[in-house]
């Protein structure tokens, strides 16, 4: 293995899992003030939205594939539908039309 | 008491391991067409796994392949996976509101698993999260994410075309398979998923920010504004949501 590919992944793992790591240290046991708490409380559904969009639209280059699969996922989950079956079904779903497109 | 506890534990990590299973199946194309471009860059398949297995970020793993192939050095690849992935952090401290009480170092072991998808599946789950489903949620994923990308190393293919494609939507469904039910529940989940959205359509259509501090921006601005708002309209929304 080349040394330098070896100090690139070390380097790269470490700038990786210490962000991820901090918060879990730095605030144990410390109540945050409420309103902090309720914007970390919004974040989950905030970086879903921006984790959706406009990601999805550009799957392929047919803007219509991934607003087609997007569309097929959002009426699954809509309807009730659990989230394995709301994954198995947009990739069957977009299978099946770039079948005939 | 102690065998209640391990059984308890036990049947939350095998929750985990399901909700993960999602993540195990769209983490598959994705791994496998890493491996296959780890191979093309050069990569040996021991750097490839060991990339995957100490990194443990797509995104930034698919950036280092391409600024590799374009003869960057190795500092301006790590200060890109840096800003490419801080955006962790976020979603760390917003995790660290959620999950059970645990030894700090427990909560530093699990904290290497957190991911965009592993971190949407935990934070979105009803309650508490347990230590022990953490662990099943992460422990699918990131099996699927090492052993797919030596796989697509080893096996220098990917799937066929239409499959391949038809699967790159599949972590996008889950996140939507996520989200909506909690938008159904709460007019406030569709605000925040929306302007998040808006917000980070217009920072990367217009090149205003590369794609990892636009979702950090994005979020940070969609959380604080609804949060401002619901603050300013008082316990009035509140009740109403209660209600």
């Amino acid at each position: 293995m080349k040394s330098e590919i070896l100090w690139m992944i070390v380097g790269m793992g470490l700038v990786t899992y210490i962000p991820r790591m901090l918060p879990f240290v730095l605030f144990k046991g410390k109540e945050l003030p409420s309103f902090l708490q309720g914007i970390l409380k919004n974040v989950p559904y905030a970086t879903l939205g921006a984790l959706i969009f406009p990601g999805i639209l550009f799957i392929q280059e047919d803007l219509w594939y991934g607003l087609f699969g997007a569309a097929a996922a959002f009426i699954a989950a809509f309807l009730g539908a659990n989230v394995i079956i709301v994954v198995i079904g947009s990739i069957t779903v977009l299978t099946v039309y770039s079948y005939f497109f | 008491m102690e065998e209640v506890v391990s059984v308890r534990s036990n049947s939350e990590f095998r929750k985990g391991i399901q909700a993960g299973l999602s993540i195990g199946i769209g983490y598959f194309p994705i791994a496998l067409t890493f491996g296959l471009l780890a191979k093309t860059t050069g990569l040996t398949v021991t750097e490839t796994v060991l990339m995957s297995i100490i990194v443990f970020a797509g995104a930034s793993q698919y950036i280092s392949l391409s600024l590799l192939t374009l003869g960057t050095g190795v500092f301006e690849i790590v200060l890109t996976t840096f800003i490419v992935n801080i955006r962790h952090f976020l979603m760390s401290a917003s995790l660290n509101e959620k999950v059970e009480e645990e030894g700090t170092s427990l909560k530093m072991l699990y904290s290497f698993g957190i991911t965009d998808e592993t971190f949407s599946v935990a934070a979105l789950k009803d309650g508490k999260v347990s230590t022990g489903f953490l662990f099943g949620v992460i422990t699918v994923s990131y099996s699927s994410w090492v052993i797919n990308s030596g796989l697509g190393h080893v096996i220098g293919a990917s799937l066929p075309q239409t499959l391949q494609e038809s699967m790159s939507v599949a972590l996008y469904a889950m996140f939507i398979g996520l989200v909506v039910p909690s938008m159904k529940k709460s007019v406030k989940v569709v605000f925040l998923a929306v302007i998040a959205a808006s917000f980070n359509t217009i920072f990367t259509m217009t090149e205003v920010l590369s794609t990892g501090w636009s979702i950090v921006a994005s979020t940070l601005l969609s959380a604080i504004i609804v949060e401002v708002v619901q603050t300013l309209r008082g316990r009035e929304g509140e009740q109403e949501h209660e209600k």
